[in-house]
């Protein structure tokens, strides 16, 4: 069933008050636990819960030729599938509009952020380097999965083990190295801020999402003392006007302080 | 006013739909075994089984069509649900969303695979042919009543006591096996959950629960609610719901 009506009155009339159906406050987040090595084939993964929205992320790496305006750099690529059993919402097939954007805003942020160092995982100039691959699959979706995948790529590429690698036999799968992903220290925290009514929040449940009829996606790092803007992405069909901006980025800074250390911190300790 | 004479109908109703749950509790007090079975699965073998509730007869075997909790009481052998979707029955009391409006009616969308059709005639008053939307329009949610189930295609009904549209409030989802502990014996469960948070509480048969009231009220009830669909299986769950709500 598609969100009824009043439901969707209650969410903005309670937001009004700055209060939410869950009895969170406008910006307060889920408890977000995360998981790594769920997946025993992939080269690096993570499971990621808010709430009940649920997304495991898996990390491949395979060798290619570079593509010829980027001789010396690996690629990245990120894919993204969500599958009936994520919600009744949702049907088989290839992904659909939703999904596709949800990998692609993953890929900004992390691709934009200069997370990975790309001329690291150059093997072999014009001929080889490694491509990293991040599939993201949606089990359970109670809404916020933008921020959920996002989290869940971050998690996965910190744990990713590189695999053997000889110019004679290829990559032997299986036998993993030491050696992590060339990450840099710019790594970025994804959040996604929505309009409801006239009033923003973070991290919406399914039902607050299908009440909200805009949002913004930032994806936020701090590599010296000042955090910067690495990716924006703006969804739904209305208009956001400059005092959300700013509102947002103002609330991004503090919803950035508060979660990012200890996450950043619960997931080094995961390696 | 009027609202007031809904809820108190809708009391009715409710207890009135919770009578397959008081034969539930009366089995336990017999202490039928109950084992857990998967589709497919063959629970009894021989002519002295009858199929009852979600299972058929496979040559001399009974087998399960779903995944829960078989019984065999007396020849009669019968599944009790732990998941899937909500299989509307003739005279169930449910909460659909308008998700369609046309010349002849509406249609409502009650959750699962069904398309259930509520006509114009049903509705209890007069409504204009070209103005249909006046009533009620998309995204509207209504107390309603299925009439009829035919193949694939469920009819219903507002022509009933304490039925009508939904105003103010909202509208949770739980798993619909489990109304039947939810609303308890003879609504015991779902009238404590109102006292205790006074709030005014709607179950659906095909697992959509109204709430009406203040926001801490709403809040805890659902809670309430969330726990009953956690521990449905577990004993005392009344003294533990009480406890909960303190």
């Amino acid at each position: 069933m598609d969100i009824p009506n009043i439901t969707k009155k209650k969410i903005r009339e309670l937001l009004k008050d700055s209060n939410r159906v869950d009895g969170r406050a406008q910006f307060d987040n889920r408890e977000i636990v995360v998981e790594t090595d769920v997946s025993n084939k992939a080269e690096g993964s993570a499971r990621v819960k808010l709430g009940n929205t649920e997304v495991i992320v898996g990390v491949k790496l395979q060798t290619q030729e570079p593509y010829s305006d980027h001789k010396d750099e690996g690629t990245l690529m990120v894919g993204m599938e969500i599958n009936p059993s994520a919600g009744e919402r949702y049907e088989p097939g290839p992904p659909k509009i939703d999904a596709i954007e949800i990998a692609r805003v993953v890929d900004r942020g992390i691709r934009e952020s200069g997370y990975i160092d790309f001329k690291k995982l150059c093997i072999k100039e014009g001929e080889t380097v490694w491509s990293v691959m991040v599939d993201i699959y949606a089990i359970n979706d109670d809404g916020n999965l933008l921020d959920a995948s996002a989290i869940g790529a971050v998690a996965a590429l910190k744990m990713t083990k590189i695999p053997e690698y000889t110019e004679e036999e290829g990559v032997q799968y299986g036998n993993l190295t030491d050696n992590g992903l060339p990450l840099t220290e710019n790594e970025s925290l994804m959040m996604t801020f929505y309009k409801v009514g006239n009033q923003l929040l973070f991290d919406p449940t399914r039902d607050e999402e299908d009440a909200s009829s805009a949002r913004l996606t930032l994806a936020i790092s701090k590599p010296g003392k000042d955090k910067i803007i690495n990716s924006m992405q703006k969804g739904g069909l209305d208009s956001m006007s400059i005092e959300h901006l700013n509102q947002v980025i103002e609330e991004a800074e503090k919803v950035y302080d508060k979660i990012f250390p200890e996450l950043d911190k619960k997931v080094e300790g995961l390696k | 006013m009027e609202e007031e004479k809904i809820i108190e109908e809708n009391k009715e109703e409710q207890e009135k739909g919770s009578e397959e749950m008081d034969n539930d509790n009366s089995q336990e007090e017999i202490k039928v075994e109950r084992k857990l079975v998967i589709p497919g699965e063959t629970i009894v073998s021989g002519d002295d089984y009858l199929p009852g509730d979600y299972t058929k007869k496979d040559g001399d075997n009974v087998v399960s069509n779903r995944y829960g909790l078989a019984e065999v009481r007396g020849r009669v052998v019968k599944i009790l649900p732990i998941s899937g979707v909500y299989e509307p029955r003739r005279g169930n009391t449910v909460i659909g969303r308008v998700s369609e409006i046309n010349f002849s009616g509406w249609q409502i969308d009650i959750g699962g695979p069904w398309r259930a059709f509520l006509p114009l005639n049903e509705c209890p008053r007069f409504i204009n042919r070209n103005n249909v939307a006046e009533f009620a329009g998309v995204g509207d949610v209504f107390n309603i009543k299925v009439w009829g189930v035919k193949q694939g295609s469920v009819d219903l009904s507002l022509k009933s006591r304490g039925l009508g549209k939904l105003e103010d409030g909202r509208i949770i989802k739980i798993n619909c096996h489990k109304v039947p502990r939810v609303i308890g014996k003879e609504g015991s469960m779902i009238n404590l959950i109102k006292d205790k948070t006074s709030t005014e509480i709607t179950v659906g048969q095909n697992g959509y629960v109204w709430l009406k009231g203040d926001i801490d009220g709403t809040r805890k009830a659902e809670e309430a609610i969330r726990l009953i669909e956690k521990e449905a299986a577990s004993e005392g769950l009344t003294n533990k719901v009480e406890e909960f709500l303190g």
